[in-house]
């Protein structure tokens, strides 16, 4: 079926000023329907969720957990309840690290790869901090690939648990997590998907995959920020102690104690973002009416074109994998002679937005022996002419900078 | 911000007194960690004066050429002179408005010679905070 990107740009009421907006790894931009769906809420549905019997609050609770359903869909669970919504991907990773990490020890291991960003670096480090645990980092092959002798070394280890990211936010590299899930569990170890930059991108079905945890945010797949979603298999949740304490993840509280309240409210103190739930929700649905594959196979030709394009400027040096189909959303890249930050602000000056910086990944960036590199990223609505124009602001921003 | 403003493209091209002091008095480093943008500065000083500066750096042209254009003005300064430099007078330097996200960019140079001074004076370094926060 023909992908129709200028039907799919003009559902985004921000593109329309023709802004080339490549940073869609940072965060998405929104379509209508999602801001519609919100503004609904508030305007008919809006009240508190599990608690009172008026109509409004059966709504807006209704539309709650119908938001939970559609991303148990979109996550290929098994249960509803296995949905814990949280504050964003960071936050789900947390509620993991704080909770699963209490039963830690000073000789238990976790392990990660370069390739984390920091929101699955240092909820970990923290751990360590706190209960001396010891930290293995999987290691890279020069393309940003995992190197397939550090993953075996690293297991070997029998590490409690492996967090792994899906798409590494930099350079884009799609990480096998299927075999190296299976690889994990055969040495005894839990795997968290930290999905942040794959969601967007790749179909994700946790039963297939088999991960144990997986995370991800709203506002990365087309939804409002605020809202965000930890999976977990049903009895590893049910075995973790709580998170956070209040109203909502209680069944009873005396003066003396409390029981925690069942799956999944056990995890969701205090009146969670129902409206962003509520736009979640339907950012998932307008993701599965063009189809996630349809969506992806779109983008791996913007890559391609990122690409072939940038390999011919020849102050250009991309970091990571050169072939499209090794990656997904990102590309990142060095310019001889031009900081990324002025480049970037150069580029920003034309109307084409990228990213700078360490990106939250300044492990990564220290393995690559860079400070900061320039990223783009792409996403449903853009299109080739957009590469195309970015790609000569860069040929512009070099002559003018080395004239 | 004009990027291409030809005084800081000519700094960032040609620092002046980018070089390795022989026997300085004080030397500090400084690091805007946001961007990993670095100065590091040397000062041969006499009777609280600067005699004498050299500096190294890597980063964006901001910090590069600001520091480049504050490195001018710096030989024959008291210490209190020097320390008295408010941060409008590095956005006059460069001569264009720099936005909110490129401040501490523009400001890496002054929150340098400011620490460089105080470790001169064996006194404790300056917070960020408080060097884009002096008028």
């Amino acid at each position: 079926m023909h992908y129709d990107v200028e039907a799919v740009r003009r559902q985004f009421p921000i593109l329309s000023g023709g802004i080339c907006y490549l940073d869609s790894a940072a965060t998405s931009q929104k379509p209508n329907i999602v801001l519609r769906a919100m503004d609904t809420f508030y305007t008919s549905q809006n009240a508190n969720i599990n608690r009172g019997v008026h109509a409004l609050a059966e709504a807006a609770t209704v539309a709650f957990e119908d938001a939970r359903k559609t991303v148990q869909r979109f996550l290929g669970a098994k249960h509803a309840h296995e949905i814990i919504f949280t504050r964003n991907a960071t936050e789900a990773i947390n509620l993991v690290a704080k909770t699963f990490g209490r039963s830690l020890a000073q000789k238990d291991r976790i392990a990660l790869t370069l390739l984390e960003h920091h929101s699955n670096i240092v909820p970990w480090l923290q751990l360590k901090e706190e209960k001396n645990i010891t930290i293995d980092w999987i290691g890279l092959e020069t393309d940003g690939s995992l190197n397939e002798s550090s993953i075996a070394d690293v297991l070997s280890k029998k590490p409690k648990l492996l967090a792994i990211t899906g798409v590494s936010n930099v350079l884009g590299t799609k990480i096998p997590l299927k075999e190296i899930i299976k690889k994990a569990h055969a040495n005894g170890t839990l795997v968290l998907v930290d999905a942040a930059q794959m969601a967007a991108h790749e179909k994700i079905d946790v039963q297939d995959l088999d991960c144990d945890f997986l995370a991800f945010s709203g506002h990365k797949v087309y939804g409002p920020t605020g809202i965000g979603v930890l999976y977990g298999k049903e009895k590893l949740l049910n075995d973790l102690p709580t998170f956070l304490g209040g109203g909502d993840m209680i069944q009873t509280v005396t003066t003396d104690g409390f029981t925690a309240a069942e799956l999944p409210r056990k995890f969701e103190a205090g009146t969670p973002a129902i409206a962003e739930a509520v736009g979640l929700k339907s950012a998932i649905e307008w993701i599965d009416s063009l189809g996630i594959a349809a969506i992806a196979e779109h983008e791996e030709h913007l890559l391609a074109h990122a690409l072939e394009k940038l390999q011919t400027i020849k102050e250009v040096k991309v970091l990571g994998p050169k072939d499209a189909k090794k990656i997904a959303s990102c590309i990142s890249f060095t310019v001889d002679g031009i900081h990324p930050h002025d480049l970037t602000q150069i580029l920003s000056e034309k109307g084409v937005y990228l990213r700078a910086g360490h990106h939250c990944t300044q492990p990564l960036h220290n393995h690559l022996g860079v400070v900061a590199t320039s990223r783009i990223s792409v996403a449903a609505y853009n299109t080739i002419e957009e590469i195309d124009r970015f790609a000569t602001e860069i040929s512009h921003a070099i002559s003018a900078w080395k004239k | 911000m004009d990027l291409y403003a030809e005084n800081i493209l000519d700094h960032y091209r040609h620092p002046r007194h980018k070089s390795v002091l022989k026997n300085p008095t004080v030397t500090h480093k400084e690091e805007n960690v946001s961007c990993g943008d670095t100065v590091e500065l040397s000062l041969s000083m006499k009777d609280a004066k600067i005699l004498e500066i050299g500096w190294s750096g890597e980063g964006c042209a901001i910090s590069q050429a600001a520091m480049s254009m504050l490195s001018e003005e710096l030989i024959g300064k008291t210490t209190d002179e020097a320390l008295s430099i408010a941060t409008d007078h590095i956005h006059e330097l460069l001569g264009v408005p720099v936005g909110p996200r490129r401040t501490k960019c523009a400001l890496l140079c002054l929150h340098t010679l400011k620490n460089t001074l105080r470790a001169a004076k064996n006194e404790p370094v300056q917070s960020w905070t408080e060097t884009v926060g002096e008028q």
